[in-house]
C-alpha cells in the first residue's frame, strides 16, 4: 500500500513539473456569447489553423443576462472577446466600460449604417430584423388578408390573432416595442398598445413560448400572427421535416413595422491576450465567418462582401425602412419605456 | 467489513468516533463557501455600491403596493399548490405503501419523471394535451361537434396549479409512502379492538404517526412552488409574477441589482422564518415509532374496496401525470405528414456542421456524470447534516465551550440548509461570478461548480427525506444494541442504517433528478463546452422549424428514458443485506 502511495506522489510531482517547465502553451482565447449563437465547427477550426490560437466559446444566457455578467465582471473579465451585444443593450455595456476600442481594418467592409459606436468599442457583426410573421395557410383558409402594417393589428378584423413577446423579458419583445415607439412616437405608442390589448393581443414571456406555444404555423396554438425575425420563414424551409417549395410563414416588411437588431462584438477590458483578441475580432468580421452566419443564426452578415445562401435569397426579404432609434435615446429611455409598457399592457 | 467486529477498520472507526461530531462542520463549511460567501458578495455590491449603505431599494419595495401584491400572490399560489398536491398524493402514498400490485415499481418510476423535465418542455406537453388545438380539445370538438375549443386553461391560474401538481406529486408520494411503508399496524389494531371506528383510527393514530413525513413533503413542495419560475412564465404568462420572476426581470432585463437583491432578501427571510417555525414544531412533535419491514405489511388487491382504492388512484395518476407525458412522447414521433422516427435519427446528424452540435451520447454522458457527482456530494453532505440535526452526533467532551457553541448553532442549521431552494438562481449565479474569481476559489469557470450548484439545491431534498426517518428510530433499539455489546459505529451500521436506507434512496433519487433537469443556476457558470441534455433541448427550441421542435421533443423523451434508467439503478443499490425496510 505504502509503496503505491509513494509512487503516486512521485508520478504526480513529475507530471506537475513537466507542466511547469514545458514549452509555452499556445494561447486559448475565451469568447462569451448568448444562447442563440451558433457557427460551423469548421469555421472556428480554420481560425485556429491560420493563427495557432484556440478559441473556447461559452454561452452566458440570453443577450441581457450575458451583458449583465460581463458588466458585473468588468474588473476581471470572464472572457477575452464578447459576441452578440445587441443595440438594445449596447448602451448598458458601454456605460459599464467593458470594452477596449479596436479599429479593425476589416471595418471597411462593414456597412456604415450598422456602425453605431464611433469609438469602435463595439463592432457590428450581424443584424436581423424583428418583424411580424404570419401563418400563410391560416390566412388563406380563413380568407382574410394577411396584415400589412402595425395599424392592421388593431383592426377588429384581426382581433385575437396576434401574439407578441414581453418587452421586459425578451429581446424580440423589446425590439417590437421600439418599432411601435418609432412609428407612433413617444406620445402615441401607449395608446397603440392599449388598442392592441383591447384587440386581444396575447403577450408571452419569451420568443420560444410565442413561436412554439401560440403561433398556429409552428405549434398547437391558435394565433396566426407572431413577432419573430424577417428570416424565420427561411428557417422554416431550411429546418422543415419535409422538402418545402414555399415557406409556411411570411414576414411583414412594410416601412416602420420592423426593428433592426444589430449585434456587436468587442474585446473585453482586462484581457491578457489583446493582440490575439484583435485577430479573432478581425476573423469574426471577415468573409469566411460572416458567410457562415446566415444558416447558423438566421441573421444577416454585417460584411457587405459576404455572399448569402440560396435559401436566404429565396425566402427572406430585407425591409427597406426599418424603424430606428438612436443608441442615446434607447439608453436614456429604455427602462422608462419598458416600465410604462409593463404598466399599460400587463398589469 | 462491517459485519466483522474484529476488523481493523472497526477499531479505527471506534477510536475516531468521538471526532465524528466534527463532521457537521463539513456541510456548514460547504454552505459558507458556496452559498453565504457568493450571496454576501452580491448583496454587498447591491447595497454598498459606492461604499456607503444604500437602502433605497428596500424602502421602495416596502412602500410599493405592486411588490406586496407579488409577495401575496407568491405565498397564495404556493399554499394552494401545496394543499392540492397533498390532498391528491396522500391516498396515492397509501396505495403505494400498503398494496402489492403489478407494475408498482414501474409506475413509481414514471411518476417521478415529471420532476426532471425542463419547464419549457412540460409547458409544451400541457399545450399538446390541453392547448386550444391540443389532443383533448380536438377530440371534444369532434365528438360533441363544438364550434369552439371547450378547454381554455393557458394563461390562467389553473394551468399554473396543474403544472405544479404535475411537478410535485411524486415528491409527496415518495416521501409519504416510504415512511408509511414501515409503520406497524399494531397501534391501529389495538385501537380498533378497543372500539375505535376506522375513521377514528385514521385521524387519531395513522395521521399523527405520519405527521413528520407529511410536513416534510409539504415544506418541500411549498418552497418549490414559492420559487416557481418557468411554470409561471410560460403557462401563466406575463400577468402572473412570483418574487422569483420579478427578481429575474429586475436583475436581467432592468439590471436593477438593488431591487433584485432586496427581493432576494425577502425571499430568503420568509423561507428562513417559515423553516424555523417548522423545524421547531417538527423537533417537538416527532416521536420514535416501532418500524416494520415493509414486506409483511403489503397486501394484495382483493376486495372490491381494494380495487376501488388502488385503481382509483392509478387512474388519477394517469390523468395527472401520464397523459401529459404521453402527449410528449406522441409529439416526438409525429411529423408533419404522419408518424416518423426522423426526429430521433436527426439527433445524431450534424447537418450544419455546427460548433455546438451535441452528439446525444455526449449529452447523456455529461448529464449523468454531473448527476452522479451531485448524488454523491448531496447524499453524503445531506446524511451528515440530517445525522447532526437529529441529535445523533457524539459530543466532543473535552471542550465544553465548543459544545455549547455547537448546541446554540444547531436550531439555526436546519432552516439554513433549506435556503438554497428558496434563493433565486440569478442572484446566486451573479454572486458566483463576483465571488469565486480568486484562488483558491477560482471556480467560476470550473466544471466543479456545476455539481456544487446542483448539490445546494439537492441537499434539502436529502435532508427532508432522511431526517424524519432518523427521528422516528426508537432509541431503545440503540440502547438494546449497546447493552448487547455493540459500539457506536456498530449501532450506526446495524441499527440506524437499515432503517434510513429507504429514505436515503428517496433523497438520492431526487438529487439525481434535480441534477439531470437543472438548467437555472448553472447557466451562470462560464464553463467550457459540456452540453447537458437540457442545454441540448433549449438549443433546439431557440430556432424556428419543425425539425428543431421535433428534435427538442425527441431529446426530452431521451432525457426521461435516461432518468428512468438512473432511478432503477439507484433503487437497486444496497449495502450488505439488511432486508427491505
Amino acid at each position: 500500500m505504502k509503496n503505491i502511495f509513494v509512487l503516486m506522489v512521485l508520478v504526480l510531482t513529475m507530471f506537475a513539473s513537466l507542466i511547469g517547465c514545458g514549452q509555452q502553451e499556445p494561447v486559448t482565447l475565451r469568447m462569451m456569447t448568448h444562447d442563440s449563437f451558433d457557427i460551423a465547427a469548421e469555421t472556428m477550426a480554420r481560425f485556429t489553423e491560420e493563427t495557432g490560437i484556440a478559441v473556447e466559446v461559452f454561452k452566458a444566457g440570453d443577450a441581457g443576462a450575458m451583458v449583465n455578467q460581463a458588466a458585473l465582471a468588468a474588473d476581471d473579465p470572464l472572457a477575452d472577446v464578447i459576441y452578440g451585444v445587441d443595440n438594445a443593450f449596447l448602451s448598458r455595456a458601454i456605460s459599464n466600460d467593458i470594452f477596449i476600442p479596436y479599429e479593425s481594418p476589416v471595418l471597411e467592409e462593414i456597412s456604415d449604417d450598422l456602425k453605431l459606436d464611433p469609438q469602435n468599442r463595439a463592432l457590428p457583426v450581424d443584424f436581423g430584423d424583428i418583424c411580424l410573421n404570419y401563418d400563410r395557410k391560416w390566412f388563406s383558409a380563413n380568407s382574410l388578408e394577411p396584415p400589412q402594417s402595425l395599424d392592421d393589428l388593431i383592426d377588429p378584423a384581426y382581433s385575437g390573432l396576434t401574439v407578441v413577446e414581453n418587452a421586459a423579458t425578451s429581446s424580440p419583445g423589446l425590439a417590437f416595442l421600439l418599432a411601435t415607439i418609432d412609428t407612433y412616437g413617444e406620445d402615441g405608442y401607449l395608446d397603440y398598445w392599449r388598442k392592441l390589448v383591447a384587440n386581444d393581443v396575447l403577450v408571452t414571456d419569451g420568443w420560444e413560448d410565442a413561436y412554439y406555444g401560440a403561433f398556429s404555423a409552428s405549434s398547437d396554438g391558435n394565433r396566426p400572427i407572431v413577432v419573430s425575425y424577417a428570416s424565420s420563414p427561411a428557417a422554416e424551409v431550411f429546418f422543415a421535416d419535409t422538402e418545402l417549395e414555399i415557406a409556411p410563414t411570411a414576414a411583414v416588411i412594410s416601412d416602420g413595422s420592423c426593428f433592426r437588431q444589430i449585434e456587436f462584438a468587442g474585446i473585453l477590458k482586462g484581457t491578457e491576450h489583446e493582440e490575439e483578441a484583435r485577430q479573432l475580432v478581425d476573423f469574426l468580421l471577415s468573409r469566411p465567418f460572416q458567410e457562415d452566419i446566415p444558416l447558423h443564426m438566421f441573421v444577416y452578415p454585417a460584411n457587405e462582401n459576404a455572399q448569402l445562401p440560396a435559401v436566404f435569397l429565396e425566402h427572406t426579404q430585407v425591409p427597406e425602412h426599418p424603424a430606428s432609434i438612436s443608441l442615446e435615446e434607447i439608453a436614456a429611455n429604455r427602462e422608462a419605456w419598458v416600465q410604462a409598457w409593463t404598466e399599460t399592457v400587463i398589469r | 467489513m462491517v459485519s466483522n467486529p474484529g476488523s481493523k477498520v472497526n477499531s479505527v472507526l471506534r477510536r475516531l468516533w468521538p471526532l465524528a461530531g466534527l463532521l457537521i462542520w463539513l456541510p456548514v463549511l460547504f454552505f459558507i463557501l458556496f452559498y453565504f460567501y457568493p450571496l454576501g458578495t452580491i448583496f454587498k455590491v447591491s447595497f454598498f455600491p459606492e461604499g456607503g449603505l444604500q437602502l433605497g431599494a428596500l424602502r421602495d419595495i416596502i412602500t410599493t403596493p405592486y411588490y406586496w401584491h407579488i409577495l401575496w400572490f407568491t405565498v397564495w399560489q404556493a399554499t394552494l399548490s401545496t394543499i392540492l398536491v397533498l390532498i391528491l398524493a396522500f391516498p396515492g402514498a397509501y396505495v403505494f405503501a400498503r398494496y402489492r400490485f403489478r407494475g408498482k415499481d414501474t409506475i413509481r418510476t414514471i411518476s417521478t419523471l415529471p420532476f426532471v423535465l425542463p419547464t419549457v418542455v412540460v409547458a409544451n406537453a400541457f399545450l399538446a394535451l390541453i392547448g386550444t388545438r391540443g389532443i383533448l380539445n380536438t377530440l371534444l370538438m369532434e365528438v360533441f361537434n363544438l364550434p369552439q375549443p371547450p378547454i381554455n386553461l393557458q394563461y390562467t391560474i389553473w394551468a399554473i396549479l396543474l403544472a405544479h401538481i404535475f411537478f410535485n406529486y411524486s415528491v409527496a408520494l415518495r416521501i409519504i409512502s416510504s415512511a408509511w411503508q414501515n409503520l406497524g399496524p399494531e397501534l391501529g389494531q389495538a385501537a380498533q379492538m378497543l372500539g375505535a371506528s376506522p375513521r377514528r383510527v385514521f385521524w387519531s393514530i395513522t395521521l399523527p404517526m405520519l405527521r413528520g413525513p407529511v410536513m416534510a413533503a409539504a415544506v418541500l413542495v411549498f418552497i418549490f412552488c414559492f420559487t416557481s419560475f418557468g411554470v409561471i412564465l410560460i403557462l401563466g404568462g406575463p400577468r402572473f409574477a412570483t418574487i422569483e420572476v420579478e427578481i429575474y426581470r429586475q436583475a436581467v432585463y432592468l439590471f436593477n441589482l438593488p431591487i433584485a437583491a432586496a427581493l432576494s432578501i425577502f425571499q430568503i427571510l420568509f423561507t428562513f422564518v417559515f423553516m424555523w417555525f417548522y423545524t421547531r414544531y417538527q423537533a417537538e412533535t416527532s416521536r420514535p415509532l416501532e418500524l416494520r419491514s415493509a414486506q409483511g405489511l403489503e397486501k394484495p388487491v382483493r376486495t372490491l374496496r381494494d380495487y376501488f382504492i388502488v385503481y382509483g388512484n392509478l387512474v388519477l395518476m394517469l390523468l395527472l401525470l401520464g397523459l401529459p407525458l404521453a402527449a410528449l412522447v406522441l409529439r416526438s414521433f409525429q411529423g408533419s405528414d404522419g408518424w416518423t422516427v426522423r426526429y430521433y435519427q436527426e439527433l445524431f446528424v450534424n447537418r450544419q456542421g455546427s460548433l455546438f452540435f451535441v452528439p446525444p451520447a455526449e449529452a447523456i454522458l455529461n448529464s449523468t456524470g454531473f448527476a452522479m457527482a451531485t448524488v454523491l456530494l448531496a447524499t453524503s453532505l445531506g446524511l451528515i447534516s440530517a445525522w447532526a440535526l437529529a441529535g445523533k452526533t457524539p459530543e466532543i467532551y473535552k471542550n465544553r465551550l465548543f459544545n455549547r457553541f455547537q448546541a446554540a448553532l444547531k436550531p439555526l442549521l436546519d432552516p439554513m440548509f433549506m435556503l438554497p431552494l428558496a434563493t433565486s438562481a440569478v442572484t446566486l449565479g451573479f454572486g458566483f461570478i463576483l465571488a469565486l474569481n480568486k484562488p483558491p476559489l477560482n471556480l467560476r469557470r470550473s466544471l466543479v461548480l456545476v455539481p456544487i450548484a446542483h448539490t445546494l439545491v439537492a441537499m434539502p431534498f436529502v435532508i427532508r427525506s432522511v431526517l424524519p426517518a432518523m427521528r422516528r428510530i426508537n432509541p431503545r433499539l440503540r440502547e438494546a444494541a449497546s447493552i448487547l455489546g455493540a459500539d457506536p459505529p456498530h449501532v450506526m451500521f446495524h441499527v440506524d442504517w437499515p432503517l434510513i436506507r429507504r429514505a436515503l434512496l428517496v433523497g438520492a433519487v431526487f438529487a439525481f433528478t434535480i441534477s439531470m433537469g437543472e438548467f437555472g443556476a448553472t447557466i451562470f457558470i462560464a464553463r467550457p463546452q459540456t452540453p447537458t441534455m437540457p442545454i441540448a433541448i433549449y438549443r433546439f427550441l431557440s430556432q424556428p422549424g419543425a425539425l428543431n421542435y421535433g428534435q427538442a421533443m425527441a431529446m426530452s423523451c431521451l432525457l426521461m428514458l435516461v432518468c428512468a434508467a438512473g432511478f432503477v439503478a439507484i433503487e437497486r443499490f444496497r449495502i450488505g443485506d439488511e432486508g427491505e425496510f
